[in-house]
């Protein structure tokens, strides 16, 4: 029998992996990649519910979701393209020239 | 067992096995060519949570648009493997500072999980199945909600797109030689 509860505890293991990838790796695009794992794991969650309540607004605000991922890969993507542009290397450690 | 509490458990393996390898290796096209194999098995769960519609955009959108996106450009900077000899260096947490504050807060997150793992294997609820759908799976539905309920989300969403797109070019682009008239 699979449970709504299933479904959130699923939720919550792929977001910690999304976090441990934006905090552990050393490359800009992992590190994009890893915030695409986190936007699933909340689509996850939307769905799950919407079925849990019958609505289709869980539906609906995934596919909003979805244009936002799709609207800061496109910008993340550029500005990863302009950093490597400027220095040759794709480390976040690297760019410290605003570190205080 | 039933086939539901099959197919779930496959799709989450899936799921968590190819996440968990987008995280641990090192070479960023085999990470993008990973994560598409786990939208697609996101995509199976949203099949059986009865949202075809979203399973599809799932494929065609992600799997489809963004990934080719992030394929593209790790294929155009051409740095397939992660400067293991820098890793050590100039990490944001190696601060002592930082790094306590680090360790308080994932202890205060794990913490925060298994209350709630806790909470959710006293609580049980009932199988999904039993509940039953409406017309959750219905793609007449999701469009009338869409573009009645939603319009004004729809239409800011559309202004949205439009401000990536002329930032994503401005941010890309190279700055043109300054000519002297």
């Amino acid at each position: 029998m699979i449970t709504l509860n299933h479904y959130l505890v699923l939720s919550a293991v792929l977001f910690t992996i999304g976090t441990a990838g934006v905090f552990l790796r050393r490359n800009f695009i992992t590190v994009l990649l890893s915030v695409e794992i986190m936007l699933n794991a909340v689509n996850l969650t939307f769905i799950a519910a919407a079925r849990q309540f019958a609505t289709v607004d869980g539906q609906i605000i995934v596919l909003f979701v979805v244009t936002v991922a799709a609207a800061e890969a496109a910008v993340g993507l550029a500005l990863v393209i302009a950093l490597f542009r400027h220095r040759e290397t794709l480390n976040p450690g690297a760019f410290t020239s605003l570190k205080w | 067992m039933e086939l539901e509490v099959v197919v779930f458990y496959a799709f989450a393996a899936v799921t968590v096995g190819t996440s968990v390898l987008v995280v641990a290796q090192g070479n960023p096209v085999y990470s993008v060519m990973l994560l598409i194999a786990s939208f697609g098995g996101l995509a199976g769960l949203y099949v059986l949570l009865d949202a075809p519609f979203t399973a599809v955009t799932q494929i065609i959108i992600y799997a489809g648009a963004i990934m080719v996106l992030f394929l593209f450009t790790v294929m155009l900077l051409n740095v397939p493997r992660e400067d293991v000899a820098e890793a050590g260096h100039g990490h944001a947490l190696n601060p002592p500072g930082a790094r306590r504050l680090g360790i308080t807060l994932t202890a205060a997150l794990l913490l925060e999980l298994g209350w709630a793992a806790w909470h959710v294997s006293t609580r049980q609820s009932g199988s999904l199945s039993a509940v039953p759908p409406g017309d959750v799976s219905s793609v007449n539905q999701i469009g009338r909600v869409l573009f009645t309920e939603y319009a004004l989300p729809f239409e800011v969403t559309s202004i949205l797109i439009l401000v990536a797109m002329v930032g994503a070019i401005v941010l890309a682009r190279r700055e043109p030689p300054v000519s002297r008239p």
